[in-house]
């Protein structure tokens, strides 16, 4: 239905622009007086008007027709059924009837159901019947306004003019109003879980088990929502990430800056490329199937217990995956180096690992931080390989062959599967999303201011 | 005299071991470059010779050739449908493997696939006039099988390490030199949807879900972003907002995928009441991650735009939005094309946001449009990564083939728009 709906709008709105432009042409041809626009912005301003509102009107509706349709679903159940349900309950309540309606039937469903299942498809198809008759009035009615106000000094090209700036600037709120989202939806759901949990359980407690029973009848943990020790797994596969990356990307782009010719270059720098544009989740497919084997391997040859899932897989091809953003970055800041401060140090018979060492690193050094620093932002928000790779249980250690859990495996596993939205289960998701988001922006915040007081030096 | 000429040599061995000194270190910075690059390009061949020797025998499959007599019995003609169609492949196993004592049926059945019954039944659907005449189908062999046959498990392992007896092993060899055993190209692994049986799991159902999320990111992504960068670049007065606006825009570039995965489940979802697993949630969620990339992309490809066209455009009477729109953005638009490209195949490749917005269903057919649940192709691999049975190990390795192909065509037709269309001025 909407998607019918959607084409009319997209037919109404071309026959709008129609008989805007043939007015505009009516009186390009039989005005005495010089008309202000062309007559292709006449018919631009009828199609926006017509458009444009019933757009908006079919969005709206179509966001908000199913919580009010929920809401009179539940007021028209019998009380019982809705009296002291919980959230979860009424939800439950409201799924069924609409699988019902759907068709989808499992055993016999009770009276009070099919009734209202019944209820809902009329009420559905009025909401969709009503939507198309608003709209379409709407359309109408925009079209005649719209072409009455045309006239040969109408200034049809301002207005759409105007229009299309107002699009723009909502458009470029959007990345505005992502953020917001990302920030409130984050804050609300934390909020919610701090209500549970107090803030200082959270953020220092030693133990994490989040599994806690849904039922009375399960058998689970207690829930215990500590977050060190998955704080201190994120930091610890991060740092093997980093250990592993840093010299290799840091060596490729002395190389690549200092010794290489051009033809090296043009090979190298694609290849390196290559390893950014591999999706998150082959790597971790590759760390599952062919590292973590290979450092168990090497653990049992010097007699060590390596977990199956160990931190140093994880890490390490996390590591690979760093290694372009350290090149790249840590290549750009050598190559913004003045040619003056290299030249002149090479002019005084500076071999180049002198010239590199004692000049360019140091005057590069803050570009090359802030690119560390970004590849560590990174690696902390990195999910794919961890989830593959690292393990589930919290434990407490920095023993590389250990396995460990980090922020983002955590996430991933309480959300997967069933969300109710007022357990702690789920609502840590959200605390740890809050933490994780936090943490990667001071980190890219500190990274550019880093860079940019750096590039003020020789500009 | 021999005094100061000892001297100098002293000095000149110093400053020559000094220079030697220098030298290697000159040298070791070098050879540690090189080390550098070699291990990385290493791991990276490391990386993909492993999946492709993995993945390559998933792009064949073992099949058998298999005579079913369709008796009237079994199968009535006025209603086919109804059939006893696991009779009929029963009979058929039997008939292809001489010799085979009644009890065993049951077991030898396990060579073809458990849904060989359901692929006759449609075949004879299609065709009601071979009730009553053998009918000869092309079916592909359950997994243990397919693996012996392509030498992933060995057949000299012991018997009781393997998931097939000796006895077992013989049915099969008995198809083998009967030449009923073929291994053709696996067409299944790209038509087929998902299933619980690795030899007829395929990637159509991911594929199609993928289009579709990517499809609904780049309807979103393209003009919203396109719009925005036109804005930030050509009419937004340098002010307080255009500051805050340019600022977000670089971090949500940096904000980890995941919490957009949040994002979307806390407001698509739990909102707006989206429906889990569609790929329209997942084309949204994507549309956010990848609007950043536009932008930033849109705003250089403008910047590239020489001043003198806009001089040019507004000298002879345009209005600003007529320099912009008549002029620039066409000059701009190989540059947007080529970033939009390179942005879809990133967001092609994201996982984490789809498994938080349950793209990770099980789900045995394509869908039908963007509100049904579907898989896509990143979080397929992802679930097949994680399912038991051996032959969806080589599956896995073959989806993340497929999937590097599909990233593989869009950054070459980036690089040939690029190279074609870019204008360098």
């Amino acid at each position: 239905m909407v998607g019918y709906l959607l084409a009319t709008i997209l037919v109404l709105s071309c026959v709008a622009f129609w008989v805007g432009r043939s007015a505009g042409n009516k009186f390009a041809a039989k005005s005495v007086k010089p008309t202000h626009s062309l007559p292709g912005y006449h018919g631009a301003f009828v199609a926006i008007w017509v458009g444009l509102p019933a757009l908006v009107l079919v969005l709206l509706w179509v966001m908000f027709q199913n919580n009010i349709i929920n809401g009179l679903l539940v007021a028209s159940l019998p009380v019982e059924l809705t009296a002291d349900a919980s959230q979860a309950q009424i939800s439950l309540l409201i799924t069924e009837v609409r699988n019902v309606a759907a068709g989808q039937i499992f055993g016999t469903p009770a009276p009070e159901i099919i009734a209202a299942a019944e209820r809902l498809g009329r009420w559905q198809s009025i909401s969709a019947w009503a939507m198309v008759v608003v709209a379409v009035c709407i359309m109408l009615l925009a079209m005649a306004f719209a072409r009455l106000r045309l006239s040969p000094e109408f200034r049809a090209r301002n207005r759409v003019e105007n229009i299309l700036s107002g699009l723009m600037i909502l458009c470029s709120i959007a990345a505005v109003l992502t953020t917001l989202g990302i920030i409130t939806s984050l804050l609300y759901e934390s909020w919610a879980f701090f209500k549970i949990v107090p803030p200082a359980d959270f953020f220092f407690g030693l133990n994490w088990e989040p599994q806690i029973a849904i039922r009375a009848d399960q058998v689970a943990g207690n829930g215990a929502f500590g977050a060190v020790p998955v704080f201190v797994g994120t930091i610890l596969i991060a740092l093997i990430a980093m250990v592993v990356a840093t010299p290799i990307g840091l060596y490729t782009a002395i190389y690549l800056v200092e010794y290489a010719n051009e033809r090296t270059r043009s090979i190298v720098k694609p290849i390196l490329e290559m390893l950014a544009g591999v999706p998150t989740v082959v790597y971790g497919f590759f760390a599952v199937l062919t590292v973590a084997p290979a450092i168990r391997e090497a653990g049992s040859l010097f007699g060590l217990a390596t977990s199956p899932n160990s931190a140093l897989a994880a890490g390490g091809v996390m590591g690979i995956m760093i290694i372009p953003f350290i090149s790249s970055l840590s290549d750009d800041a050598l190559r913004a180096v003045p040619r003056s401060l290299r030249d002149g140090s090479l002019a005084m018979g500076a071999t180049r690992a002198e010239t590199m060492t004692k000049v360019l690193l140091p005057a590069a050094l803050p570009g090359i931080v802030g690119g560390i620093l970004l590849a560590l932002s990174r690696a902390i928000g990195e999910t794919m390989i961890v989830v593959m790779a690292a393990g589930l249980i919290a434990s407490l250690t920095f023993n590389p062959i250990d396995s460990v859990t980090t922020v983002t495996v955590q996430i991933v596993t309480l959300l997967i599967g069933d969300t109710a939205f007022d357990s702690p289960k789920t609502l840590a998701a959200f605390a740890l999303g809050l933490v994780l988001f936090l943490i990667t922006l001071a980190l890219n915040v500190v990274a550019l201011t880093v860079v940019r007081r750096y590039r003020e030096q020789y500009d | 005299m021999t005094d100061m000429a000892a001297t100098l040599k002293v000095q000149k061995s110093a400053a020559e071991a000094m220079r030697k000194r220098r030298y290697a270190a000159d040298a070791r910075l070098r050879w540690y470059g090189r080390t550098a690059i070699t291990v990385a390009i290493l791991l990276l061949l490391t990386l993909l010779v492993t999946i492709s020797a993995g993945g390559y025998k998933a792009f064949i499959q073992t099949h058998a050739t298999i005579d079913f007599p369709i008796s009237e019995d079994l199968v009535d003609p006025a209603d086919p449908a109804k059939g006893n169609w696991r009779a009929v492949v029963r009979n058929g196993i039997e008939a292809a493997i001489p010799g085979i004592a009644a009890n065993e049926l049951r077991k030898a059945q396990q060579i073809l696939t458990n849904n060989t019954q359901f692929f006759l039944r449609d075949a004879v659907l299609a065709d009601p006039s071979v009730i009553g005449k053998t009918f000869t189908m092309k079916v592909p062999v359950s997994d243990p099988y397919d693996q012996i046959q392509k030498g992933v498990i060995s057949r000299d392992l012991p018997e009781d390490r393997r998931r097939l007896s000796d006895r077992e092993i013989e049915w099969f060899d008995t198809l083998v030199s009967e030449g009923r055993i073929s291994t053709p190209f696996n067409w299944g692994l790209l038509f087929n949807a998902d299933s619980r049986f690795p030899e007829i799991a395929g990637l159509s159902g991911a594929i199609v879900g993928s289009f579709y999320a990517l499809l609904v990111c780049f309807l979103i992504s393209f003009p919203v972003g396109i719009a925005a960068a036109v804005y930030l670049e050509e009419f937004a007065p340098k002010n307080r907002i255009t500051d805050v606006i340019e600022v977000n825009i670089n971090n949500l570039a940096a904000v980890p995928s995941i919490v957009f995965g949040l994002l979307g489940l806390a407001v698509f979802l739990q909102i707006f009441g989206l429906p889990r697993s569609a790929p329209l949630v997942g084309g949204l969620v994507l549309s956010l991650m990848t609007l950043p990339t536009i932008i930033i992309v849109t705003r250089a490809a403008l910047k590239s735009v020489p001043p003198s066209i806009r001089e040019a455009a507004a000298g002879i009477g345009a209005s600003p939005h007529q320099v912009i729109l008549h002029h620039v953005l066409p000059l701009a638009l190989p540059g947007i094309l080529t970033g939009t490209i390179i942005g879809l195949a990133q967001a092609l490749g994201e996982t984490a946001p789809l498994l938080l917005i349950g793209m990770n269903a099980f789900i045995t057919s394509p869908p039908g449009g963007v509100m049904e649940a579907s898989t896509a192709l990143p979080t397929q691999i992802f679930i097949w990564a994680d399912s038991p049975e051996r032959g969806f190990v080589a599956r896995t390795s073959a989806g993340i083939m497929v999937l590097l192909g599909f990233l593989l065509v869009m950054n070459a037709i980036a690089i040939f728009l690029r190279q074609r269309l870019e204008r360098r001025w």
